[in-house]
């Protein structure tokens, strides 16, 4: 088998991905693309974006035996733990990278969009580190779900603009992030968070998010002598997930598993599982599997996490999903609870709620594995943020 | 020779500066689009731009996402907006329609049966903001097939290279967006504009269009005196705001306005 190119020159994923963007921004992605393509080869470039990685955020990350659940469970689990990053989840592997290339462009200011607020957090965190200027778009539901976030974001010196249209969500709030870079394409750089948009955000978040993936398959060789059976990370627009899983793709026998957030359950309509119940379709630039109406509209999703709650997902899942590579499932709501309750009580860990769908389905996959079995979770944030929801569901007042 | 090619090589015969009112179909009840379509042919339009249209319409700016949100509350699908323009059709057999919307529903419905419904619906051109060129081959093969004129936009930051690349692709006429924004935003830079216009008759003997911006007659004649056309969205949909169930009122509005705005242009080909 020849090694994984994905993608063409043009963003293709096979036929996912790709540019679909007004006329307006096809000029400042050509610019972006020359500058990612330069500067991720370039010496000078990659040192600078290691030595943050090291002295600012703090990896390399730990991979650590979780020996409490990896008994529970059944299996050996590893947990990679993005959540002991500066900023407290994997997200700042990103925005460091990209802050670096904006710093290159000359660019004064920054704009992003956020779900649950963490790539807002790592977004204003970089920008108040470099003195630039910062602007996060953030729907309006989720600005009331997520209120600490919203208040890191504002002593960091970034600007919160609250989205009130359509759904009030990651969509919109990515939609209008979209209207303000048309707007001032000539001093603003928009740091995306996640694999999706238009070529080159997949591959530039992917290709910052490797880090991840490619520590991991250092650490398990060391750690337990041989590559895992499986990796496992949930997958709202998949950035942990293809970070984790990119430097394994040419490991065939590594097995991997998206897990998406299935809601209230995935017959029920009330998820946001594009992979697993969506058809092909074009949104924020690209192609991929959506969550749309007969007739195109792009339809609410449900989840209990912020993060996760998005109707689209990066265009290389798509294609992972298409080409058999890798495996799409789904965690309930109450499921990613449990697994949330799980690891904090035997691990000491309390992760995120997204992290958490990928620690319930890693009970399931444990039980397939059995005793043996190795598998690496992504540990993609910690779950500070979301004491609030915890505790409403719990029907605890805090 | 498609009726868009038509429309523009008689005026330019006449040296009469084109008029394309844009307004979003279904908004904000179903039922006024194709009598409105009919009232702003009547007030002197050219050509007109009907939107289709979508949860999230990217590149528009608070005006038309609130008329997308308004057709969308009823459920407007793009079988509906095909349905009105078969309607119009009955009364006006000359006036070019151009669908304006974003790929998502075009898809959805599937290139084959959409391009086919759009011919036979009488839709002569078809502008989608989120397919660039490069994405369009498919979509084009079987417009070009069927006489239905990609339109495309051409914006401040387009290249001289890309300008070539979409001037390929492109009939009818080709759609400048003269701001670096999205619809119904800022002020307009008439210098860049007319300079704007002028690359771009080098690289295309398309008649140029020009919109975003543009919602006076003052704007309107400034921009006719360069453009072959001028483009009028977020002024008109504006005025659906003030709807409250009585349409000939709002029929009414528009069709002041795009009197003024008309007898506005003709004042420069007269001069």
């Amino acid at each position: 088998m020849s090694a994984y190119s994905m993608p063409d020159k043009k963003g293709h994923f096979g036929r996912f991905g790709g540019i679909f963007v007004a006329e307006t921004l096809m000029r400042p992605l050509e610019e972006l693309t020359n500058a990612y393509e330069k500067y991720i080869k370039d010496p000078d470039f990659l040192q600078e974006f290691d030595d943050d990685l090291k002295y600012y955020v703090g990896r390399p990350s730990p991979l650590y035996y979780a020996a409490g659940l990896s008994r529970q469970y059944g299996a050996q689990i590893y947990l990679k733990r993005e959540d002991l990053n500066h900023t407290g989840a994997h997200k700042i592997n990103n925005t460091i990278g990209q802050a670096l290339l904006a710093k290159r462009l000359g660019k004064s200011r920054i704009i992003a969009e956020t779900g649950a607020g963490q790539h807002g957090v790592a977004t204003a965190t970089v920008a108040a580190r470099l003195g630039l200027e910062c602007v996060v778009y953030m729907g309006a539901d989720d600005i009331e779900r997520q209120a600490p976030n919203v208040y890191r974001m504002k002593l960091l010196g970034a600007s919160v603009v609250a989205v009130e249209s359509g759904s009030r969500t990651l969509k919109d709030a990515l939609n209008e992030a979209m209207r303000d870079w048309v707007t001032h394409v000539d001093n603003t750089f928009y740091i995306i968070g996640t694999v999706a948009g238009p070529h080159p955000y997949p591959a530039m978040v992917r290709d910052f998010q490797a880090v991840i993936g490619r520590e991991a398959r250092q650490q398990i060789l060391e750690q337990a002598g041989r590559l895992p059976d499986a990796l496992v990370a949930c997958v709202g627009g998949g950035s942990n997930a293809i970070g984790l899983f990119y430097p394994f793709i040419d490991d065939d026998a590594v097995a991997m598993y998206g897990v998406e957030a299935a809601g209230d359950g995935l017959a029920t309509g009330h998820h946001a599982a594009p992979l697993c119940k969506g058809k092909v379709g074009v949104l924020h630039g690209n192609r991929t599997y959506l969550m749309e109406d007969t007739n195109g509209q792009i339809t609410e999703t449900h989840s209990i996490s912020a993060g996760l709650d998005y109707p689209g997902v990066g265009p290389e899942h798509a294609w992972l999903k298409d080409s058999g590579r890798a495996n799409y499932v789904a965690a309930t709501d109450s499921e990613a609870m449990s697994g949330f309750h799980d690891i904090t009580r035997l691990e000491g860990i309390i992760p995120a709620l997204e992290s958490s769908h990928a620690v319930a389905y890693s009970k399931i996959l444990a039980a397939e594995l059995g005793k043996e079995g190795i598998m690496i979770i992504n540990l993609s944030g910690r779950g500070d943020k979301d004491i609030q929801t915890i505790a409403r569901i719990d029907g605890v007042e805090i | 020779m498609s009726r868009i090619e038509k429309r523009f090589e008689s005026l330019g015969k006449s040296g009469r500066k084109g008029l394309i009112p844009f307004i979003t179909a279904g908004d904000p009840v179903t039922d006024i689009t194709v009598p409105l379509m009919h009232a702003m042919v009547d007030a002197g339009a050219d050509l007109i731009e009907l939107g289709i249209p979508f949860s999230d319409p990217m590149a528009d700016g608070p005006v038309i996402q609130k008329a997308n949100q308004r057709a969308l509350a009823h459920g407007t699908s793009l079988h509906d907006v095909l349905d009105m323009v078969k309607q119009f059709r009955r009364k006006d057999a000359t006036t070019p329609v151009i669908f304006m919307g974003y790929l998502n529903p075009v898809e959805a419905m599937g290139y084959d049966e959409f391009v086919e419904a759009a011919q036979q619906a009488g839709i002569d051109g078809l502008l989608v903001v989120d397919l660039p060129p490069e994405e369009a081959g498919e979509l084009n093969e079987l417009l070009y097939q069927r006489d239905i004129d990609p339109v495309y936009l051409l914006s401040p930051t387009t290249t001289p290279q890309r300008m070539e690349i979409v001037s390929l692709e492109a009939r009818g006429f080709v759609y400048y967006v003269s701001i670096r924004g999205v619809t119904g935003s800022a002020e307009l830079d008439y210098d860049e504009i007319q300079q704007s216009i002028n690359e771009i008759r080098q690289h295309t003997r398309l008649p140029v269009g020009v919109g975003f911006g543009i919602n006076s007659p003052e704007r309107a004649v400034k921009i006719g005196q360069h453009a072959d056309a001028v483009v009028i969205g977020s002024a008109i949909v504006k005025m659906m705001e003030n709807y409250n169930g009585d349409k000939q009122r709002v029929i009414n509005a528009v069709s002041g306005f795009l009197h003024s705005v008309r007898d506005a242009l003709d004042a420069i080909s007269k001069s």
